[in-house]
């Protein structure tokens, strides 16, 4: 639960990232310490994957540009590395999974061949060798009789073994960050458990850091050690998950803890967000989040508030307190 | 009054090799005029396909479905006519749910058209009014609905539903694919509509906490069986069947600790060979020898965290 890191493993600095002349990410700072477990949150649009995708450099460039900022990932500079270098460090430095695994495994190769090829991609190692440390990741990762389960497509695994596979893909190379991409947004809560306690174990056991990008807030606040609060392209707020949750400052975040269900008693009327999230490329001047915002005052129509304050910094000219 | 009651209502599918896969089992189960049932279960459990039978969108394949006392299970399809008037549904993606190529007027108004109620001038008036129920700004009706953000083309849909001024409203994972802020806003707008029109909706959704929200009972489907019912407080604050009290620790709630939490084992088992006994025996925490070949019927059961007996499909509680 550190406030500041050290020497961060990742960090993210005045990030911004447009298409054309619209940003989709403004100004976006960020810092991962190892074995730290960071949650990014925010509805859709508000470029939370956009800025997963970045640190891996996978954006389609163009139409994305990297505006300015920088990325590093411990000593590297992520955007000054060549598509070459990049892959080198895609899946052995960095790994990350999506939402939906089915479409992240090749429907036509069984779980062994895919998890081969990415070993024998960057381990010089024999087949023999390779299959060996497949079937351990698979253990590793609970799917039981890993050995036979390498000659299993992934139609015949449900959608929470598939999310396995996806992690111990991710795991093959012990890298020292992974990036999960809402992991558990296509899962039933009873699996959506099993799998992040899973990767809540794996960080602990293993120090690789993980930036969790999700919409849910239940799940940041249970296995996050630190959030930051996304909204029309923008952080808005950062703190310690505990006191992000007991204490919302920026006004966004405080509405949108309000507003959900679990924060109200049954039958009351939920005090609702008005209006809907900008999209990118017709987002309000001053804060983004102004025209929705019930405590308004004379700077926030006008003039972008800076993102301040150690260890919980908030972007809002009227913060709760 | 009773409005709606289903008995032994069935669904099953064709399966792969000769199996049969049974989507929904014997469910029974009533809605009362002007209650919020809520259906909630995890993906596969049966709770949508028990949604469309029951307003036979697909067929059952055995039970009664009774809609104010009148048998409708086996009526055909011009008989059904003047009870769909009275029995409506929206969805989970309001884009898939309404034709790009049409304006919302044409939208709403369908359902008049097709029941033959009214002119073009009654039509019109009463867009106008439907538009403003559901809080979408007037000349909406001249916009199609990829002018629209997602909460909105759920208003729309909304709207086309209560056009009919149904007695029975099916609402289908309807605000799960919401952002949260713009989730309660639809949430609120239920609730509205549900009190002002003494509407008795069937609200179906995986998510918890939206369930609980929302309904007067709630009633909780595993592997196409309902588990547990009651009121809505009794299930939430003393679920009696261990697969509730699952689902309700599993879910990640802020600022409620992680600690003590039932994790399951494993997932749902294969529909098409559900096990025998109570279908949860294979991931339950409190299993039993006689759990694997005796199924338990869903009866009053005395529970001993509570006085008043709960309704549910377990072998831990004594019959009531």
């Amino acid at each position: 639960m550190t406030d500041t890191i050290a020497a961060p493993l990742l960090s993210i600095d005045n990030l911004t990232i447009s298409v054309g002349s619209s940003a989709i990410v403004e100004d976006v700072s960020l810092q991962i310490g190892a074995g730290e477990m960071l949650g990014l949150v925010g509805e859709s649009g508000c470029g939370k994957s956009v800025t997963a995708l970045s640190i891996m450099r996978l954006l389609p460039e163009p139409p994305m540009q990297y505006r300015s900022g920088t990325i590093r990932l411990g000593e590297l500079d992520m955007l000054a590395l060549s598509e070459k270098q990049l892959r080198a460090i895609r899946g052995e430095d960095v790994a990350m999974i999506f939402q939906e695994p089915m479409t992240s495994l090749n429907p036509v190769l069984s779980i062994g061949d895919q998890l081969r090829e990415m070993i024998l991609l960057h381990r010089k190692v024999s087949n023999q060798e390779a299959s060996t440390r497949a079937a351990q990741l698979l253990d590793r990762v609970g799917i039981p009789s890993a050995r036979t389960a390498l000659d299993r497509y992934p139609h015949q695994l449900s959608g929470g073994q598939r999310q396995r596979v996806m992690i111990a893909m991710a795991l093959a190379c012990d890298p020292r960050l992974l990036i999960a991409d809402e992991p558990t947004t296509a899962l039933d809560v009873t699996v959506q458990a099993q799998i992040l306690d899973l990767i809540d174990d794996l960080r602990r056991e293993t120090g690789m850091a993980v930036l969790l990008i999700t919409h849910d807030l239940g799940v940041v606040s249970q296995y996050c050690d630190r959030v930051a609060v996304m909204y029309g392209g923008r952080i808005v707020e950062q703190a310690a998950a505990a006191e992000l949750f007991a204490n919302p400052r920026h006004r966004y975040t405080e509405a949108l803890l309000a507003t959900i269900p679990a924060s109200n008693p049954p039958g009351t009327r939920l005090p609702a967000i008005s209006g809907t999230v900008p999209p990118p490329g017709n987002r309000p001047a001053g804060c983004s989040f102004h025209p929705r915002c019930h405590a308004v005052i004379e700077p926030c129509t006008t003039t972008l508030p800076r993102l301040e304050g150690i260890p919980h910094a908030t972007r809002c000219w009227n913060p709760a307190s | 009054m009773t409005l709606l009651e289903i008995e032994n209502l069935s669904k099953t599918y064709p399966g792969a090799h000769g199996t049969t896969v049974k989507a929904v089992s014997e469910v029974s189960l009533s809605v009362e005029a002007g209650e919020v049932l809520g259906i909630v279960g995890e993906s596969g459990c049966g709770k949508s396909t028990l949604g469309r039978a029951l307003l036979r969108l697909i067929e059952p394949s055995g039970g009664d479905i009774r809609f104010e006392g009148k048998s409708i299970a086996g009526l055909s399809r011009r008989q059904l006519k003047p009870f769909r008037r009275d029995m409506q549904i929206i969805f989970q993606d309001p884009f898939g749910a309404l034709n790009p190529r049409h304006k919302v007027g044409a939208i709403i108004s369908e359902p008049l058209k097709v029941h033959k109620i009214g002119n073009t001038a009654s039509r019109a008036a009463r867009i106008a009014e439907l538009l403003a129920l559901v809080g979408l700004p007037e000349g909406s009706a001249e916009r199609y609905p990829h002018e629209f953000s997602g909460g909105q083309r759920q208003r729309i849909a909304i709207a086309r539903a209560l056009a009919l001024e149904p007695k029975l409203l099916v609402a289908d994972e309807a605000v799960s694919a919401l952002d949260v802020s713009i989730q309660s806003q639809i949430i609120n707008l239920i609730a509205e509509l549900q009190e002002k029109l003494a509407l008795s909706i069937i609200f179906i959704s995986h998510d918890l906490s939206v369930i609980r929200h929302v309904s007067d009972r709630i009633a909780v489907m595993y592997l196409g069986r309902i588990v547990e019912i009651g009121p809505s407080e009794d299930v939430m604050e003393t679920p009696a069947h261990p697969y509730t009290q699952a689902l309700l620790s599993a879910i990640p709630r802020p600022n409620v600790p992680r600690a003590e939490r039932v994790v399951l084992k494993g997932e749902l088992p294969d529909p098409a060979n559900p096990p025998l006994g109570c279908a949860f025996h294979t991931r339950c925490p409190s299993a039993m020898p006689h759990c694997t070949t005796e199924r338990p019927a869903l009866v009053a059961r005395k529970i001993a965290a509570c006085a008043k007996p709960a309704t549910t499909a377990c072998h831990l509680y004594e019959v009531a």
